[in-house]
């Protein structure tokens, strides 16, 4: 029987850079990896990873394994499952750390029904239980109503991670590691899949993700009119436009900026609520932020118990009145 | 084209959060009094690719449903929107599964089935949102899966996705047949006509019990787990608002942003 060691992070790169996501999962793998006593290890999937792999270093990994190859360009299932397959059975790490992205939550699943293992999806917290040393992922379920803490006993234990859930170390540059490429053979013949083109649907201005202020719409702005008065006090505090599930089915704005359980988390300073009951759903992408403010006429609603200062009535007379305050006391 | 869609029975997961209880000694979630369940609304959303594809070039769609004691009021719902075959996967046995006996148990009752092209599942079920079981069936079939689809057309033989990604989406063609798990991007499912709803109320279902879908009792349901419930729990928000009173709300409105002044979040 082999011998599973070692915590492993899969990480992400965009443009020769580690994700925010790929960097708290290190963090975090650091954790567990030092309280099992075990190495830090980091594998780096792509057609040309640049200083990745030196930076997964930097940020705690104590040996960085590279895929480099044309075919892996894009993530595509039938590749990329290969790909970590074969690693995972050479390397046969203890615990596997995946982030919760696009890439992650299909990956994660596939792989490890191919592993015969079984993954705790989306955890927003990650322990080592201090008898059995088995990993416990803490998930949210039931649409962010109830949490789960899941375990299981089939190696290697695999999670995904949700984005901002852990923090990454500071980043120290003398830190020492080992960079590792291993190769992979893969056969075009057997990924089924072909990207035809993909297709960017980024807004301008801040992006929603790394805004401290955020300016929310609900079903109850009513149309994309309303939205642009979201967007004139986005403007003035130098932040971005989000909006719950129901604006983006109805188009009046773009799919992207849903924030939720199946959309972007956020966790910025300030989070302007404007006509959002405050469905478990759309909390689960937004609780994080460090002060809800709500404006809703309904002082029922559920979002009023999660914000810290609230106004009860139209959100189309008291935001005009609330943006031209803003703008005059942030003017002087 | 023949297609398969796997939907699941839920606790209806936009029932007010306020009715939403748990029973912490027994790890499970509290029926809501008055409150139905329903069919998980990614994978009504899965339907409705499937439709779209019979509208366009014909086809049949065959639902299948696993659980037990299912409301069939519920379960049928598919097929008054316009699918054609319903089998139920109903027996006590099937309980209390994950993602693994789960998505074994649906893998067993296709091949079973035989002839597919495609194969849809929500892209997680509105309960346990794990997003495992489409990639899982996909898996054991050995056939390719795309997840996270908000449009899917039949081309030449072909499937051409829109796979939803974080800043846009990808188009990805796939050779059939394949499993594709679908986003409410995809655009709200079609109601159920009066028309469909006769329809559905005349149709029997396939009820089908593990040994005819050939498969042990050990490997499904609660003792085909591979994952360990430990603990069910509801977090506490102990959150406290200041309701900003004013005689308008445009009042309150500037009130507020005095209020955030001085509290220097603005
Ligand atoms: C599996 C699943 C996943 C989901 N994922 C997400 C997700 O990622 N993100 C998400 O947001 N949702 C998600 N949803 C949907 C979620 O359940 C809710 O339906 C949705 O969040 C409700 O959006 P809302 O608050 O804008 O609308 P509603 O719940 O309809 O609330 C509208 C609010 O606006 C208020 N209002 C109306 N008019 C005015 C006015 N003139 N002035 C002031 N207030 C007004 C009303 O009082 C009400 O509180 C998901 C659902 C499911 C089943």
């Amino acid at each position: 029987m082999a011998e599973f060691k070692g915590v492993m992070v899969y990480g992400e790169t965009t443009e020769g850079k580690l994700t925010a996501l790929t960097t708290e999962l290190l963090g975090c793998g650091r954790r567990l990896a030092d309280e099992l006593k075990e190495d830090l290890l980091c594998i780096l999937v792509g057609e040309q990873l640049g200083e990745a792999p030196q930076s997964a270093i930097v940020y705690g990994a104590d040996k960085v394994y590279t895929v480099e190859d044309p075919l892996l360009k894009e993530y595509q299932t039938d590749s990329y499952v290969t790909v970590m397959e074969k690693a995972i059975k050479d390397i046969s790490p203890q615990i596997l750390l995946l982030g919760q992205t696009a890439i992650g939550r299909d990956l994660a699943p596939r792989l490890a029904f191919r592993l015969g293992v079984s993954p705790s999806m989306d955890c927003l917290e990650l322990n080592i239980d201090p008898d059995t040393k088995l990993l416990q992922g803490t998930r949210p379920v039931y649409g962010g109503n109830a949490r789960a803490i899941f375990v299981s006993e089939s190696l290697p234990q695999m999670a995904t991670v949700r984005q901002k859930a852990m923090s990454p170390l500071e980043p120290d540059e003398s830190r020492k590691g080992e960079i590792a490429p291993i190769k992979v053979e893969l056969d075009p013949a057997k990924i089924k899949t072909k990207v035809i083109e993909t297709v960017k649907e980024e807004v301008e201005g801040i992006k929603l993700e790394d805004a401290e202020a955020v300016v929310a719409g609900g079903r109850g702005i009513g149309g994309p009119e309303g939205f642009k008065e979201l967007e004139e006090l986005a403007k003035i505090l130098k932040g971005a436009v989000g909006a719950s599930r129901p604006p983006c089915d109805n188009s009046w704005v773009p799919d992207t900026l849903q924030i939720g359980l199946t959309g972007k988390i956020v966790t910025p300073e300030l989070y302007i609520a404007v006509a959002i009951s405050g469905s478990s759903q759309h909390l689960s992408g937004c609780s994080g932020s460090k002060n809800i403010i709500a404006i809703n006429k309904d002082a029922e609603a559920n979002i009023f118990k999660e914000a810290r200062f609230g106004v009860v009535g139209d959100w189309k007379q008291a935001l005009p009145a609330f943006t031209a305050k803003v703008k005059e006391l942030l003017a002087g | 084209m023949n297609m398969i869609v796997c939907c699941k029975q839920v606790l209806d997961p936009e029932a007010p959060p306020a009715s939403f209880k748990i029973d912490p000694a027994s790890n499970t979630v509290l029926q809501p009094p008055g409150v139905p369940p329903v069919v998980s609304p990614f994978d009504e959303q899965a339907v409705e690719a499937a439709l779209r594809i019979k509208d366009s070039q014909g086809g049949k769609i065959t639902v299948l449903t696993l659980g037990n004691n299912l409301l069939r009021d519920v379960v049928k719902k598919p097929l008054s929107m316009g699918a054609d075959e319903l089998v139920l996967l109903e027996d006590e046995v099937f309980e209390g599964g994950d993602s693994w006996s789960t998505a074994y148990a649906l893998a067993m009752a296709i091949k079973k089935i035989g002839e597919f092209d495609l194969i849809f599942c929500g892209r997680q079920a509105a309960d346990w949102d794990a997003g495992q079981v489409g990639s899982g069936i996909a898996e054991i079939l050995g056939i390719p899966s795309i997840t996270v689809a908000k449009k899917v057309e039949a081309i030449d033989g072909k499937v051409r996705v829109e796979r939803v990604i974080a800043d846009g989406y990808q188009v990805v063609e796939v050779t059939l047949p394949a499993l594709i798990t679908v986003t409410n991007e995809l655009g709200e499912a079609r109601y159920a006509t009066l028309k469909g709803i006769m329809a559905a109320a005349k149709k029997q279902p396939t009820i089908w019990k593990p040994v005819d879908i050939g498969v042990e009792p050990s490997q499904i349901g609660a003792a085909g787990r591979r994952s360990k419930l430990l603990k069910l729990f509801q977090p506490v928000r102990e959150g406290k608002c200041e309701i900003i009173e004013a005689d308008t709300p445009a009042e309150a409105g500037a009130n507020l942003a005095v209020k955030l002044r001085d509290a220097k979040l603005i």
